[in-house]
């Protein structure tokens, strides 16, 4: 157990590449903190800094308040899920689990109760002595945890640990990696791409972009106010609407639209958040080009005129209309988001 | 295995494609490989005129002279010394390359030379350098008093011939191994250095177990070659001598067939080296392609 106080860290890699431009976070004890953003933005680069895979060019770490820029990966006291698990392939699952132990001098019979304690607790029991090879990608996956949980470290790093596995097993795993949190109160860092991963895991997200955090927050925070349009695009699936400002008063009048702050040019809207019927908010006039049946929901694109880009809007269930179908859309007044493309940030 | 089938409408050119591989098997192999096996049962006059079937007298005659036990003896010491030296240095110049990023390559093309170099090139080589008389090494043993001179001490031929011929094999044993060392996910290392092993006892409990498949590939090559390959260093070098003591198998086969012109007896010490390899060979596909994967 213990807090993570990232200040100032940069890498710079041979050849003036710059990975991670300054970052500044503190993630407390016992929070689990997902990194989210697209590949390259630097946030498995933060992960290995903070595991002692990477040299820190610039800044500090300091895990449970000891600065560990110096520190072998070994002396950090945490431990790590690898995306390809990193499981050794010719030890069996108990010596998987025991070779953590075992390299830091720990009595037999205390590592034989707490590879007990993880196996049960991971239901791996069966496959103890099964060497890697003979297991399923779940199986090793829980391998890999057990790995990292009988250590009891004072912090668990996760890099992407679920994206080798079938969709149906990333949502089990998922919720097991939350149950499991929650229950060892251990300091967590997940790395992830998939913003659904993030949202139901995170205590606290935050999304990195070009080797910068965009912005750090609740998840429901980050989602209903994003600090960006970069977060704005990239968290939310379908992704938030961006309808330029000039053409929305082309359409509705100036009138409508006058409080917005100085320099926003750009208004986002959430797809669920449009609507169709009477009510508070302004009406736009759109046709249906296509229509998505996902299941539970339906996702509609549709064609405004004067708006270059289509929009796209969540309705539940199966709406009774066909393509080419002319619907009025409503936007709610506090569904919208202002944006300065200037800046790419939030305006008001 | 579901690799896709050609299927040929006439049914005579498959045979045709293979003639010419079959037949240079046929004329190089096969039969040479027969005539030795045929000859190792006969014994000839001493002029070349007639032949006649001994029977299994070459074989025996083999198995009881001292001579012949001897020399197994001597390659046995001189296969498992090139084998462990050859093997070893590359395993440590791979490791330093593998640890390498941007200068890899250069070292590892310098590293593949001596493999280019001839059998006899190489002996000559080494021969010029130990020369008791001439070379650089016996002057600079003087130093520390020891008495270098291979022409009349057994011992110092021996180490002579295991010096160079684990000199010219240490590249190709480098090359796989370092390919087996880059076949190592980097994400294993990086685990075990997490789970508080250092680079020594990661390369021991992590990497080399991986690193057995290739290892064992190369130690049956690496005998292989001892055992065949060596005659030139051999003959460059010692030339089996002083008093025998680098005869290795497969010179003793030159010199009591071509020099002692005993055909049959030579004969029937090649289909005994022939056998050998063919064991190895056997051993090497059943096993090593077998346990590649883990």
């Amino acid at each position: 157990m213990a807090s993570i106080d990232i200040k100032g860290v940069k890498k710079v890699y041979q050849g003036n590449v710059t990975a991670i431009h300054g970052i500044d976070l503190a993630i407390g004890d016992g929070e689990l903190v997902v990194l989210v953003g697209p590949s390259g933005c630097g946030k498995s680069t933060l992960l290995r800094m903070i595991a002692g895979l990477e040299t820190i060019t610039e800044g500090t770490i300091a895990i449970d308040s000891a600065v560990v820029n110096s520190r072998e990966p070994a002396e950090r006291d945490i431990a790590m899920v690898f995306q390809n698990y990193a499981l050794y392939p010719h030890m069996s699952v108990r010596q998987n689990l025991e070779y953590g132990l075992k390299n830091r001098g720990t009595p037999r019979a205390e590592i034989d109760s707490r590879v007990a304690e993880a196996a049960r607790m991971l239901e791996i029991e069966p496959f103890l002595e099964r060497k890697p090879r003979q297991l399923s990608g779940g199986q090793r996956q829980r391998v890999a945890m057990g790995r990292a949980i009988v250590r009891q470290p004072k912090a668990f790093l996760f890099d992407e640990p679920l994206s080798n596995l079938d969709a149906k097993l990333r949502g089990q795993m998922r919720v097991e990696i939350r149950r499991l949190q929650h229950r060892l109160k251990t300091t967590s860092v997940y790395v992830t791409h998939d913003q659904l991963e993030a949202m139901t895991l995170a205590d606290r997200l935050v999304v990195m972009n070009g080797g910068r955090i965009e912005q750090v927050g609740k998840p429901t925070e980050v989602y209903d106010r994003p600090a960006s349009l970069f977060v704005a695009g990239f968290i939310g699936s379908p992704p938030m609407n961006l309808i330029p400002l000039e053409a929305l008063k082309n359409i509705v009048g100036s009138a409508v639209l006058k409080d917005l702050p100085t320099e926003t040019d750009l208004i986002g809207v959430r797809p669920d958040r449009m609507q169709t019927g009477e009510g508070e908010g302004f009406v736009l006039t759109g046709t249906v080009d296509l229509i998505e049946p996902v299941g539970g929901e339906s996702h509609l694109y549709l064609h405004v005129e004067e708006i270059a880009a289509p929009l796209v809007m969540v309705m539940p269930g199966r709406p009774d209309l066909s393509e080419g179908a002319v619907v009025p859309i409503r936007l709610p007044l506090d569904a919208l988001h202002p944006f300065s493309t200037r800046t790419g940030l939030r305006t008001d | 295995m579901d690799t896709k089938r050609t299927v040929f409408p006439a049914r005579g050119l498959p045979y045709l494609l293979v003639a010419p591989q079959l037949l240079i098997t046929l004329i190089f192999f096969i039969w040479p490989a027969g005539q030795a096996v045929k000859s190792s049962f006969e014994a000839e006059d001493p002029f070349g005129l007639s032949t006649r079937f001994v029977g299994m007298q070459h074989y025996l005659r083999l198995f009881s002279e001292p001579a012949y036990l001897a020399s197994i003896g001597r390659t046995a010491v001189f296969a498992l010394a090139v084998s462990i030296i050859s093997m070893g240095f590359a395993l440590i110049l791979a490791v330093a390359v593998n640890r390498l990023v941007r200068s890899a390559s250069a070292y590892s093309t310098l590293l593949l030379w001596p493999y280019a170099v001839s059998p006899v090139v190489a002996g000559i080589l080494w021969w010029f350098i130990f020369n008791s008389t001439t070379g650089i090494l016996p002057f600079a043993l003087e130093q520390i008093r020891i008495r270098w001179n291979h022409q009349l001490n057994g011992t110092q031929a021996m180490i002579l011939i295991i010096i160079a011929a684990s000199w010219k094999q240490v590249s190709y044993n480098f090359l796989f191994f370092l390919a087996g060392l880059q076949s190592v996910p980097q994400s294993l290392n990086e685990a075990a250095a997490i789970d508080g092993a250092g680079p020594v006892k990661r390369f021991w409990t992590i990497v080399f177990p991986l690193l057995s498949p290739t290892t064992f590939f190369l130690l049956i090559v690496n005998l292989n070659y001892t055992m065949f390959d060596t005659f030139g260093i051999v003959d460059a070098t010692t030339g089996g001598g002083p008093n025998q003591a680098t005869n290795t198998l497969v010179y003793k086969v030159y010199t009591d067939g071509y020099i002692g012109l005993n055909l049959g007896s030579s004969s029937a010490q090649s289909v005994i080296l022939m056998a050998f390899v063919i064991a190895l060979t056997v051993i090497q596909f059943r096993y090593v392609e077998r346990r590649v994967q883990y």
